[in-house]
């Protein structure tokens, strides 16, 4: 499997049907290591269910979403993997994991890949401090001996929860919400929470971050910072982002590829240049047939 | 929404006025009465214009009780007419004035010496009494309300856990309370086990259930769970009452032994606790004994909670209260999550069950009725989900107001020899529940502590904080 | 098998209680989204309405005709029992619409903590038995000297529960108010402003299902003849299953899960024991909801990420 060279996620004709309707219809893409891939297409056109299929929520009807950790070697074994029925396969160079036989939380926990949601979803009853803490959930709860040692107040986990609220200083730092750490995170206003749940998914330590609409409700100021934290990610942690979004402001100016959905069906996969001239795109957003979108460009005088 | 549902509080309050220069305010203060005591008339004119009696030949007969039903109607129809003249127009001022700047220095005072002395009274709570009531009168204080009192503090914290922590609406608490009491009286009156090997027994085979009961459970949300934890309950209580051979039916189990002052027994005789300590003989020291022993173990609920909060695990009990779906996407095991809460809480209530069945010394499935689940979830409520204070507080308005209901011989004088103040505890009490969360939804405290700050611990409003769907 | 046919008719006859006041917690689950606890006292307060209204008819007015008295018996149950919902839900439930979801559940704990006391501290906690209204009955057939038997009282109650089902299904299914309720369970605030009183249709919800629990009130002291202040919680928490078991928000599935809770325990406490029916319908209203937790007739409820 030369060809896989430092992919990172791999979909593979994914289906997704709700009863008689197919959200999503036998789709394939790649996401590669450190680059900011987009999902893009018309409201309906099955996006978020690809994120829930990814991400575990959803048990996807067909198909097999592969993700490594470690050397692109380890893609070699994943017809073995698949063939033996297991979720995950450690190997001395990384692991490599299926992601649709696991669980929504183990494939946070395991496979460490994080999300964000259209709707946001914080903790609002607890401070921006704590939204961060219970990110880092997993690593606290090995640190307090799976609460016996944390209830005898054993100072392993002492040393661990101070580091873990270095660690979320360092992201308030970064998305400028330290004044507030411990507000509310429901008293934020609206671009702030789109930015902490962001942090929030970095605290769990992700390969892969998949965001549903960041850009969504924010002003252009805030989209433009928005680019840079992801950008920042991105070259900073060598993390892969995959994101679904509509403001192609965005999408074009940091996206590394772009895969655009209409209907369930994958009608163009390339770079943001390349996507933005097909005219199949364009006419799915326009809501036309793909033959008819030179007269219609000539129409309204494109 | 918040803003929609209070301009609609606006303009309801502002039509009144319109009303009221029509017409003048005694005039709709009358009208509104009489409809009033017309429909409380119509309410009550079954059940309580007519009784039902049998006679001596065992037929069921009615009698009339007019006066009584004219004289309640009389008295509802003037108090709505009293409310609508002068307390209504008195909140409406309330109301309209600007809400008043931070609270005023003594409020912070009073929060921060509350605790330290509550727990200073409740240590020196015994020695008040007996000094007060002397050694006869002092047993009925320790033990009707102190006692008492603290089991259903502790039990409060207990299911606190659960459902103020967690979010998780458990109707059928009582139940691993059954298992803890249960437990104590089968291995103590079979193998003679003592009480202080019992208790952290009866614990993990409460919390056994707890897990057992919960695993089922956990996956269904909102009321549902709350359903199905009160079908599980109420199966159990049908057990104890139908297993005969093991828990001796309805009859219940006698003969409980007491827990001994470290080996040392509370008798009459020279071995005797009073003996040994060159005092007179008293029933007292038993129940003060008892006093600090349920005082102790209150008080480790407590600890432990609070430690609990600011752990990883308890913080993931309230993420999962607030949205249980974010929790999952940051890898939280929801279902073990949910069944520490689960067990931690049933844990507890083992513990609780097992001091209630030694101190008791005999126990039917009459105590583990529904009624006692509602008890403790409702003092869980009317405290404020979460808050410890709030949740001791409703236990002791609760429990001492139903405690001294059966106190109150004093009203026979009034009301004449066949009144029983006793009858009406229980219907003070559903009321109570309903009025008390009438005038605070969200419990007497509402507001919610972070389990962890950087620079200010900062109290977090209550409309927040979320109350969990499962 | 003739024990088997008994046993049937007799289920099927208690079946149509519960599923007359699981009607009442389906509907009000489905508007307002409570379980609405006190709903099995509010049954227990209609009986003893039905049974003060019978004393009324037969000892101080002399009123012999069955039916007349009957009909009399159900019209006073229906109307102060609506009152009664009335005047509750205005006072415990309405001023917590929109709050704090635990809240009006604890209020409807308390009100049923309250109406049963009330009953005892009103009417004394002893049973109260009447004479019973309606005794003759007919013999289907007779093999092996064991009469198969149907007695006029449960015809009574097949019949009176098919009409009023009718006539309700009718309400629901086919008039304004029925629109109105559909819409306010949907989305309450969309309903106000297309200027749906929503106060007022779920105020009338509350006055039916009143209505309906009071016809199981009335049915059940001519069945049964007694009637005591603790005989509303568990068969309030019957109906409750019956009508998770129909599936939540579902008239008809109310009433089949009514008939089929009827049946279970009917056969239950017939074939294996009668200690432990109350085990038997608590344990389907487990298995439902864990299992079906959208019952037979409800929709499936997606969960939305």
């Amino acid at each position: 499997m030369a060809e896989a060279i430092d992919t990172l996620l791999r979909v593979e004709h994914l289906t997704m049907r709700f009863g008689g309707l197919v959200a999503v219809d036998d789709l394939s893409f790649e996401v590669r290591q450190g680059h900011i891939a987009a999902l893009i297409g018309p409201n309906g056109a099955g996006k978020t269910t690809v994120f829930n299929c990814i991400t575990g929520f959803y048990k996807p009807s067909e198909g097999r979403l592969g993700l490594r950790h470690g050397k692109p070697a380890v893609w070699d074994a994943l017809d073995a993997l698949t063939d033996s029925g297991a979720r995950r396969r450690i190997h001395p160079n990384g692991t490599l994991f299926l992601l649709e036989r696991m669980p929504d939380y183990l494939v946070a926990r395991q496979a460490r890949v994080a999300r964000t949601f259209q709707n946001i979803r914080l903790f609002p009853g607890m401070t921006v401090l704590e939204n961060l803490l219970v990110a880092q959930h997993n690593r606290l709860m090995f640190a307090s001996g799976y609460t016996l040692l944390g209830v005898l107040g054993f100072p392993s986990y002492t040393r661990a929860e101070r580091s873990a609220i270095d660690k979320a200083r360092d992201w308030l730092n970064r998305i400028g919400l330290l004044a507030r750490a411990d507000d509310p995170a429901g008293d934020l206003p609206y671009g702030a929470q789109r930015r902490l749940e962001i942090a929030r998914a970095m605290c769990t330590d992700p390969v892969l971050l998949c965001l549903d609409e960041p850009a969504a409700g924010l002003n252009p100021h805030e989209s433009a910072e928005l680019n840079e934290l992801l950008l920042a990610i991105r070259d900073e942690f060598a993390i892969s982002v995959l994101l679904i979004e509509h403001d192609m402001t965005v999408v074009m100016e940091i996206s590394d590829h772009v895969v655009v959905l209409d209907y369930g069906v994958k009608i163009a996969d390339g770079a943001p240049d390349a996507v933005r001239n097909d005219d199949k795109v364009i006419a799915a957003y326009l809501g036309i047939a793909g033959e008819d979108v030179q007269s219609v460009e000539a129409e309204v005088g494109l | 929404m918040a803003v929609l549902a209070h301009s609609a509080g606006e303009s309801g309050r502002a039509r009144r006025p319109n009303i009221a220069r029509e017409r003048s305010p005694f005039v709709v203060a009358l009208h509104d009465a009489g409809i009033t005591a017309l429909i409380a008339f119509g309410v009550l004119l079954p059940l309580i214009g007519f009784q039902t009696v049998q006679n001596i030949n065992e037929v069921l007969v009615l009698r009339t009780r007019w006066p009584l039903l004219f004289s309640l109607v009389a008295i509802i129809g003037a108090s709505r007419f009293v409310y609508a003249v002068s307390v209504a127009p008195w909140l409406a001022r309330r109301a309209a004035r600007p809400v008043a700047a931070a609270p005023p220095g003594w409020r912070s005072l009073v929060g921060r010496w509350f605790v330290p002395f509550a727990i200073g009274f409740v240590i020196a709570y015994p020695a008040i009494v007996l000094f007060s009531a002397g050694f006869r009168g002092a047993l009925k204080w320790v033990d009707n309300f102190g006692i008492q009192i603290l089991i259903y503090v502790m039990l409060g914290w207990g299911l606190n856990i659960v459902v103020g922590l967690a979010g998780l609406l458990d109707l059928g608490y009582v139940a691993f309370y059954a298992v803890g009491a249960y437990s104590y009286a089968l291995l103590a009156t079979h193998f003679g086990f003592a009480f202080w090997i019992l208790l952290p027994l009866a614990g993990i085979l409460a919390s056994f259930w707890g897990i057992l009961l919960g695993f089922p459970v956990l996956r269904l949300r909102g009321d549902y769970l709350a359903i199905v934890t009160l079908a599980f309950g109420e199966i159990i209580r049908i057990v104890l009452v139908n297993w005969v051979s093991l828990t001796n039916g309805y009859a219940g189990i006698g003969g409980i032994p007491r827990p001994s002052f470290f080996g040392i027994p509370f008798t009459a005789d020279d071995n005797g606790f009073a003996a040994v300590f060159g005092l007179q003989f008293s029933p007292i020291y038993r129940t003060i004994f008892l006093y600090y022993v349920i005082l102790a173990l209150a008080l480790l609920t407590c600890f432990v909670t609070v430690r609990l909060r600011r752990l990883p695990v308890g913080r993931a009990w309230e993420a999962l209260r607030e949205d249980e779906i974010a929790c999952r996407s940051l890898g939280i095991n929801t279902t073990n999550t949910k069944l520490t809460a689960f067990a931690m809480g049933a844990m507890f209530a083992g513990f609780a069950g097992s001091f209630f069945a030694a101190r008791q010394g005999f126990i039917s499935p009459e105590s583990f009725t529904f009624l006692e689940s509602a008890t403790i979830l409702s003092i869980v409520v009317l405290g404020g989900m979460g808050s410890q204070i709030g949740v001791a507080i409703a236990a002791v308005v609760m429990i001492g107001g139903t405690e001294i209901m059966r106190q109150l011989d004093f009203l026979k004088d009034i009301f004449g020899s066949t009144f029983d103040p006793t009858q009406y505890r229980m219907l003070l009490f559903g009321f109570a529940m309903v009025a008390i969360m009438i005038w605070r939804p969200r419990g007497l405290v509402a507001t919610r502590s972070p389990s962890v700050f950087l620079t200010e611990r900062k109290t977090i409003a209550a409309d927040l904080v979320k109350e969990g769907h499962g | 098998m003739d024990y088997f046919v008994q046993q049937l008719i007799n289920g099927i006859t208690l079946g149509s209680i519960y599923g007359l006041i699981a009607i009442g917690y389906t509907m009000v689950f489905g508007i307002v989204g409570m379980v609405n606890f006190a709903h099995g006292d509010v049954f227990m307060v209609s009986a003893f309405v039905a049974l003060i209204a019978f004393l009324i008819l037969t000892t101080w007015l002399g009123v012999t005709s069955v039916a007349l008295s009957l009909f009399l018996m159900l019209v006073a149950a229906m109307l102060f029992t609506s009152l009664i919902n009335w005047v509750i839900e205005r006072v415990a439930y309405r001023p917590l619409r929109g709050s704090f979801r635990l809240a009006p559940l604890i209020s409807a704990i308390g009100m049923s903590i309250f109406l049963s006391n009330f009953v005892q501290v009103s009417q004394g906690p002893l049973n109260k038995s009447v004479p019973p209204l309606v005794q003759r009955e007919f013999v289907l057939f007779n093999r092996n000297n064991y009469p198969v038997t149907l007695s006029y009282k449960q015809l009574i109650i097949w019949g009176i529960t098919a009409v009023l089902l009718l006539a309700f299904w009718y309400l629901v299914a086919r008039t304004r108010l029925g629109r109105a309720q559909r819409a306010c369970e949907q989305d309450k605030k969309m309903a106000a402003l297309v200027g749906i009183d929503v106060d007022r249709t779920i105020a009338i919800t509350f006055v039916i299902a009143a209505a309906l629990a009071a016809v199981a009130g009335t049915m059940y002291v001519m069945y049964y003849g007694v009637v005591s202040f603790s005989d509303g919680f568990v068969p309030g928490v019957k109906a409750f299953t019956a009508a998770v078991l129909g599936g939540i928000g579902s008239l008809p599935g109310a009433v089949v899960g009514g008939l089929l809770i009827g049946l279970i325990e009917t056969l239950w406490s017939a074939y294996f024991s009668i200690d432990y029916k109350d085990v038997a319908a608590f344990s389907i209203l487990a298995i439902t909801l864990i299992f079906l937790p959208q019952g037979l007739f409800g929709r499936p409820d997606v969960e939305k990420v």
